[in-house]
């Protein structure tokens, strides 16, 4: 190492320019001429405040049916089931990722001083990203599901986005190869991070066994397809949606400043803490849950360590406004920025407290968590890329902001939107957590009518529905701020010239630079091997166990109608409100019965632990009711649960059940080493309808008006009548 | 649970490229220099011209 040169910061800000003039005065032919792609930076500038509008709309729509169930009109496609999947993908993937394509594109052609690797891969990324918006739009209502939270596509489209998001990394890796400017700017490694590991988890998320073009089945069954789940759902907020946006928010922020990042120091070392902390903290999803106890403290231990560089990046964020609090005052954009970390500091305090296994005993499956989520997602991401785009836009169109008064407007219509939000979902999820363990002095449950909670939490309901809407009128003048502001301007491609990025303008001596000059082509080549085998440790276990899971003698696989039913719990996206997970409490055993052991999941393909209990856990509800208390609750859920928030599933008994497929998934399950007979398999349309015929029998002897032997309510009943019911000892007869 | 098994080899796989990435980081000197780079991200390209697109 070569003692570091003194530089006159003031004079000359370049380094490469500096000593440069050491050797030789410039002219004008060292200089190389090029354009910046902000063509590219436009449209995905223009996609996050479409995307923007349309998710954010879902999720107030999704808010309002919590307050009046009918608000779907009788309509499949508009259940809160299915448009709660739509509502998260819109504002991870179709808002918050065009955000991350628009700011890093613009800033890494900047601080590499090069253009885009590519015009015409820029252009597949951004239309192939678009398209796979597109068909989640149509597959999610339509119930076409994987129902693994925040990956519910399913396998067509996640080809698609692995080979978009390759698109991504050859652009941009593409583009650090070509920088004329040798130092890497801490944003660039927090981008550089986020698209290895994005790229692995959900390479391995994703891994399934297709049975038709649009169903396949998690090559994980049960607490390992939790695991996997929760890894990657974990590490999907953490570099998704954290680790991009810290790359932002150190180049936008000293940008939108004019100040320089408090410490340089500060954010290298939180950088690669962060990235070496963050990969374990998954478990924390699962805390007391079938998952081993090892695994759970693991999760845990490392969700606490990360408060330590998650500050590290706030309070750097923070300190860099030093000096220029004055303007924060009247500067709208700065007072996003200021609003973004300051949530993003209060969501990775509150993160890491939950992930202690009391805290979490009480706050897991609540409103809480709801609450946690959305302080993170309006506050971090969504503060942070209106901040941006406010800054980006006048620039994209060489003009200036339309209007700093809707802008400020934006923000407080946001901030108490969010803050009604938080609050509100704060007091329902400590309450619900109570509520649920609360024994009077009989010992008896207070709450043993689900519904009888509901008024205590109808209230917060009501109060986040309107926060919701506040922040929704501040994203509509935000959208109408930038039509107007691109409307008033011309769209620019800034021509600039720099130096090129000479080996031997490097200081002599150090023979590690000349050795290293290709190192970022090298880089893109190690990540792909870590992918390739990120793929080849998940198959090859996959293919070579039989199955290692503690397996319980009793617990058989699904029959053909149950497994049809289960299929369409699954597309009806029953898991987002019902969990199937009892926790081994005493509130809990209590409330539903045994507390649920792993070897009970080894043929839930994918699991259905579920992460919120909107409505009751249903793992124990097989056997619980009559067949007619299912239909009669399927068909007026308030007819059998005064009060319940659960809208009706009419169409259940006017579609037919379609077995055409039923064949094709028995044999995918006998490829995962399920127990099915070839037999079974030949007789399984056969075995079906059988079980059905008795179950509408069974009904219109109870009383059912309708016969429904071949509608797809019967599947369903089949299966909630076999939940949990493996282990009873004595199966019920049905 | 030989899911782990897999899980954390691969954990383990992107914490190793991560410890190369920053040897190799600190070897080629972009460390070298922690005052500089905060403050030449706040100098404005040379724009020579402009266009529309």
């Amino acid at each position: 190492m070569t003692e570091p040169e003194p530089l006159n910061t003031h004079h000359n800000m370049s380094s490469n320019k500096h000593k440069a003039a050491d050797h030789q005065p410039l002219n004008d032919s060292e200089y190389e001429y090029f354009e910046y792609n902000d063509g590219i930076v436009r449209l995905f500038s223009i996609a996050t405040v479409i995307w923007g509008l349309v998710g954010m709309f879902v999720g107030l729509f999704i808010a309002f049916e919590l307050v009046n169930q009918n608000l779907n009109l009788g309509y499949s496609f508009l259940t809160f089931g299915r448009l709660r999947p739509l509502h998260t993908n819109a504002v991870i993937f179709a808002f918050v990722g065009n955000a991350i394509f628009a700011g890093s594109y613009y800033s890494t052609q900047r601080l590499c001083k090069a253009r885009l690797y590519s015009d015409l891969l820029s252009k597949l990324h951004f239309w192939g990203w678009q398209l796979i918006i597109i068909g989640a739009a149509i597959t999610l209502p339509l119930g076409i599901t994987t129902s693994k939270e925040y990956a519910e596509l399913e396998w067509p489209l996640d080809l698609a986005i692995a080979a978009v998001w390759v698109i991504y990394a050859i652009n941009f890796f593409g583009t650090l190869v070509k920088r004329r400017e040798r130092h890497m700017y801490v944003a660039i490694w927090f981008y550089i991070a986020s698209i290895i590991t994005v790229a692995v988890l959900h390479i391995v998320n994703s891994l399934a066994l297709p049975v038709s073009w649009w169903k396949s089945y998690s090559a994980f069954a049960g607490v390992q397809d939790a695991l996997v789940q929760w890894w990657y759902g974990h590490n999907a907020v953490a570099f998704f949606l954290t680790t991009p946006f810290l790359g932002l928010m150190y180049y936008y922020i000293p940008k939108a400043a004019q100040r320089p990042v408090y410490s340089y120091r500060l954010s290298i070392i939180h950088f690669w803490s962060l990235v070496f902390l963050y990969i374990w903290a998954g478990p924390h999803h699962l805390l007391y849950t079938a998952l081993p106890e090892w695994a759970q403290t693991l999760g845990m231990v490392f969700s606490i360590m990360l408060l330590a560089p998650s500050w590290g990046g706030m309070i750097n964020g923070l300190l860099t406004l030093r000096g220029v609090w004055d303007k924060v005052r009247t500067d709208p954009i700065l007072k996003f920025f200021v609003g973004a970390i300051t949530f993003y500091g209060m969501s990775t305090f509150e993160g890491p407290m939950m992930s202690i296994r009391s805290v979490n005993a009480l706050s897991h499956y609540t409103n809480w968590t709801i609450g946690h989520v959305h302080s993170g997602a309006l506050g971090w991401n969504g503060f942070l890329t209106f901040g941006m785009l406010y800054w980006l836009f006048p620039r994209l169109w060489n003009t200036k902001l339309y209007s700093e008064k809707m802008a400020s407007a934006h923000f407080w219509l946001g901030i108490v939107g969010i803050g009604m939000y938080a609050i509100s979902m704060w007091i329902a999820g400590v309450s619900e957590g109570l509520m649920w363990r609360e024994f009077d002095a009989d010992g008896r449950l207070v709450y043993s009518v689900w519904t009888d909670m509901l008024p205590t939490l109808m209230p917060m309901y009501v109060v986040r529905a309107v926060g919701g809407t506040l922040y929704f009128i501040g994203v509509c003048l935000f959208a109408y701020n930038l039509y107007k502001t691109a409307q008033s301007g011309q769209a620019v491609n800034v021509k600039t010239k720099a130096l090129a990025m000479k080996p031997e303008l490097i200081h002599e001596g150090d023979h590690w630079h000349r050795k290293f000059e290709g190192r970022p082509l090298q880089f893109t080549v190690w990540t792909t091997i870590a992918v390739l085998m990120g793929g080849l440790f998940e198959i090859v276990p996959s293919l070579a166990i039989e199955s290692n899971v503690p397996t319980i003698a009793s617990v058989k696989p699904y029959s053909p109608l149950e497994l049809e039913g289960r299929d369409i719990y699954v597309a009806e996206g029953c898991y987002t409100c019902h969990s199937q997970m009892i926790r081994p409490f005493r509130s809990e055993t209590a409330r539903y019965g045994e507390y649920s052991k792993p070897g009970e999941f080894i043929y839930d393909r994918p699991f259905q632990f579920g992460s919120r209990r909107i409505g009751p856990d249903l793992h124990r509800v097989g056997g619980k009711y009559p067949d007619m208390w299912h239909y009669n609750h399927m068909l007026d859920p308030q007819s059998t649960s005064q009060g319940s928030i659960m809208p009706a599933y009419a169409w259940l008994f006017e579609h037919e059940l379609d077995l055409s497929l039923t064949q094709a998934k028995l044999k995918t399950f006998q490829k995962f080493n399920a127990p099915y007979s070839d037999e079974q398999v030949l007789s399984a349309v056969k075995d079906a309808q059988n079980q059905a015929q008795d179950i509408a029998k069974g009904l219109l002897a109870q009383g059912a008006k309708q016969n429904i032997h071949d509608k797809k309510i019967v599947a369903l009943i089949a299966y909630l009548q076999r939940l949990g019911t493996d282990i009873k000892g004595e199966k019920k007869d049905k | 649970m030989e899911i782990l098994f897999t899980l954390i080899p691969i954990a383990l796989t992107l914490g190793f490229l991560s410890v190369l990435a920053f040897i190799w980081a600190t070897k080629t000197g972009q460390y070298d220099d922690l005052d500089t780079p905060q403050l030449r991200v706040l100098r404005d390209d040379a724009t020579e011209s402009k266009q529309d697109s």
